[in-house]
């Protein structure tokens, strides 16, 4: 038994490497096509160009560039609230990394720093303990912040950049 | 009839709590359908069209617990409107002008507005219990008014709700007199959290069991409230993140070492996979844990936490885990009743992780297994076969195959056969979901042998209406019904309409039934609402009969077309 499936384009001849339950050579049954015709799904995602509910993107594509994998809506049938929660996970571990400016009192050059890079490590500031200078970071309000003071997850998503100052001017932002 | 007074009836009715069994029992006299209906606590609604509020407070005057289902299941996967219905309001309003003594109310995919919280909140006297599974419509006002006017609350639990966070501090209300909380989850909740007043909520909380943080709790805060929690039972982490040479992680270490009745363990959205040890002392007494939202758990790290856990029955995790993943399960979990395995790349088709593999290792080595939901890249007869040999025990079985229509991989058969193996060997199946190729075969093996069966999800299946009728005539407990993109039409929609009335609903998206076979589906049928969601405009009135329902929804009522159906639903 066979279940239709109608392909995007032509250029990439899927039609060649295409799995079905026929014999090499035999055509496909058009009653399906015809359901699927009529029924011009709304519903797929922009990328999609073909008319069926269904693109079917067999193993042997992966060499390929796939086509836009038409996503059928409500499939996999995964609650809107967990896909939701787990793409924005994918979203923010995926970002590619970030970058702030670095700037040390009395030094004449800036440097950069990939703050991704420190996953959870707020240990860089205890290396500062003891010494003249404090890190700072200004964030998104445009105020200078003591490094430290919040969960990492907060600095992270609001530090726009990042300053050594000297310990006598850092004094004003709280404990060291 | 009676040889007992009413009293003593009804002392021996207080036994039975079963929905299905006072149903029963309400049914065998007028007698005792008086004495039960003026006993009964606890109702279950499980489609909130089926009858009006007033139609329960009716029959239920004494009621106290009411669950309530709103739209169909098919909503959870977007095939639904947003605006489709479901909503809650008019039913606080009936109980609330009717003065219902309401003190738990269990919610699942209805639509609650603020304003239905706050009149809720200000009500019931007694109120104890809110449980919302999968709804909207609200934000943290809603839950502030909750927090600030039932003064015994013990339950607040929010699954999987989206709720708008506004952000207020919205813990801060509840009042220092509040003392009586048991249940708290928000793990759902996306906004900041104040972290002294939830520390101090709990502090004031001594019968606190269940404790579920949401994101915006970081480690040291959680520190902080497991010293003053350590009776806690089920812990669900907030951000799971520091630095493991830390102070604020050796303290938690150490408080978790004190919290020895934790049983249940979740969250973990946000994860240091270097700070799991912490966890580890406690993972000997866990039965249940849901690692299903936490995809930095993986790997090794994953495969250590759960080398710790052999008491385990209830497991939910990503396909991240593997097959080889799955095989440690097997040996490691022994007392193993239900499994869930969730794709951690919830749009790729082709990447997950599991196969069939892994499915057969844990049915080989967790003989307790009676629940599960499974999504994989693929399934052969020959795996689902044995399956059903080493599990006769399954309850439910929902079997996700990512590509939604592919056959066994190895003999490119459909897979009837293994499926029908499942429902052959599986005497007390309750709800199965089918994926795959699959023909008309394989729901001739299901009207022939699954007897109890309540719930079937079809989805891309069947080559006829034959399919659909096996399943009609054979299944006699089917209760929901739920087919999307399979070819069955009027033929097999129109066989038995009476069937329908033994059911709760049927749902029937992007199949063969036309307008025509609908309307006649609904002509003198009173006790059944037969509803067209009507999209993008594309069937009106003067359509030809013979176009193609899109979504079709029909569900069986007392209380005939709903008033609140949007425009686009038209009951017929």
């Amino acid at each position: 038994m066979e279940r239709l499936v109608k392909y995007e384009s032509d250029d990439l001849n899927l039609k060649a490497t295409e799995l079905r339950l026929g014999l090499p050579g035999s055509d496909e049954p058009e009653k399906l096509s015809s359901r699927s015709n009529k029924r011009a799904s709304p519903e797929i995602s922009q990328e999609s160009k073909s008319n069926s509910s269904v693109s079917y993107g067999g193993n042997d594509e992966q060499d390929s560039a796939p086509p836009a994998k038409a996503q059928v809506v409500g499939w996999p049938p995964i609650r809107s609230y967990r896909k939701n929660t787990l793409q924005a996970k994918k979203n923010e571990s995926d970002g590619a990394g970030m970058y702030v400016k670095v700037s040390m009192d009395g030094a004449p050059y800036l440097r950069k720093i990939d703050l991704k890079v420190y996953k959870c490590e707020y240990s860089e500031r205890e290396g500062y303990n003891g010494s003249e200078y404090a890190p700072t970071y200004e964030d998104k309000d445009g105020d200078w912040m003591l490094v430290g003071d919040v969960p990492w997850n907060m600095f992270i998503n609001s530090c726009k950049r990042l300053r050594i100052m000297k310990g006598s001017e850092a004094i004003g932002l709280g404990c060291a | 009839m009676n040889y007992f007074p009413d009293e003593v009836i009804e002392h021996v009715f207080g036994f039975i709590t079963s929905h299905k069994e006072r149903n029963a029992v309400s049914l065998v006299c007028k007698s005792w359908y008086k004495i039960e209906r003026m006993s009964r606590q606890r109702v279950f609604i499980g489609n909130c069209y089926a009858i009006s509020p007033e139609g329960v407070i009716a029959r239920f005057p004494e009621l106290k617990s009411l669950t309530l289902k709103g739209k169909p299941h098919f909503a959870d996967f977007n095939l639904v409107p947003h605006d489709w219905g479901g909503i809650l309001y008019p039913w606080i309003e009936a109980f609330a002008k009717s003065r219902v003594g309401l003190e738990e109310l269990r919610l699942k995919r209805m639509v609650v507005s603020d304003e239905s919280l706050e009149l809720l909140s200000k009500s019931f006297v007694n109120f104890k219990a809110l449980v919302l599974v999968s709804c909207e419509g609200f934000s943290t006002d809603g839950l502030a008014a909750v927090a600030a006017n039932c003064r015994f609350l013990r339950e607040l639990d929010l699954q999987e709700n989206e709720v708008e966070d506004h952000r207020g501090h919205w813990i801060s209300r509840f009042p220092e007199s509040c003392t009586s909380l048991v249940s708290l989850n928000l793990a759902c909740l996306k906004g900041e959290i104040n972290l002294s007043a939830l520390e101090r909520l709990v502090a004031r909380s001594p019968n606190l069991k269940s404790l579920r943080l949401s994101r915006a709790v970081p480690l040291d805060a959680l520190q902080k409230i497991l010293m003053r929690a350590p009776q806690l039972v089920d812990l669900g982490t907030g951000s799971f993140v520091h630095d493991p040479a830390s102070d604020a992680y050796n303290k938690l270490k150490a408080t978790i070492l004190k919290c020895k009745s934790i049983k249940s363990l979740s969250g973990f959205l946000e994860v240091a996979p270097r700070c799991l040890s912490a966890i580890h002392p406690i993972c000997h007494n866990l039965t249940s844990l849901n690692l299903s939202y936490a995809p930095g758990i993986h790997g090794n790290d994953l495969i250590k936490l759960i080398q710790h856990c052999r008491k385990l029955e209830r497991l939910w995790i990503l396909d991240c885990i593997g097959d080889k993943g799955l095989g440690i399960v097997a040996s490691t979990c022994k007392e193993l009743q239900e499994l869930r395995v969730f794709p951690s790349d919830p749009y790729g088709v082709g990447n997950a992780a599991v196969t069939e593999e892994g499915l057969v290792a844990i049915s080989a080595g967790c003989p307790k297994l009676h629940s599960l939901l499974y999504f994989c890249q693929q399934m052969t007869n020959a795996a689902l076969i044995t399956v059903a040999k080493n599990c006769s025990n399954f309850t439910r079985f929902r079997l996700c195959i990512l590509d939604p229509i592919r056959p066994d991989p190895v003999t490119m058969q459909p897979l009837d056969e293994g499926f029908g193996a499942i429902v052959q060997s599986c005497k007390r199946l309750r709800r199965l979901s089918l994926s795959g190729l699959l023909t008309d075969r394989v729901f001739l093996y299901i009207g022939m042998y699954a007897e109890q069966l309540e719930m079937l999800s079809i989805a891309f299946a069947g080559d006829s209406d034959k399919g659909m009728l096996y399943v009609l005539n054979g299944c006699k407990k089917l209760r929901k019904l739920e087919i999307r993109d399979s070819p069955f039409g009027d033929t097999a929609l129109l066989m038995d309409v009476g069937k329908y009335e033994t059911m709760r609903s049927l749902w029937m998206s992007s199949c063969e039934v036309t307008l025509g076979g609908c309307k006649t589906l609904a002509k003198n049928r009173p006790m059944l609402n037969v509803e067209i969601i009507n999209e993008d405009d594309q069937i009106d009135f003067s359509s030809d009969d013979r176009q193609k329902v899109g979504k079709m929804y029909l569900y069986r009522t007392l209380v005939g077309p709903r008033k609140d159906a949007p425009e686009f639903v038209w009951t017929l």
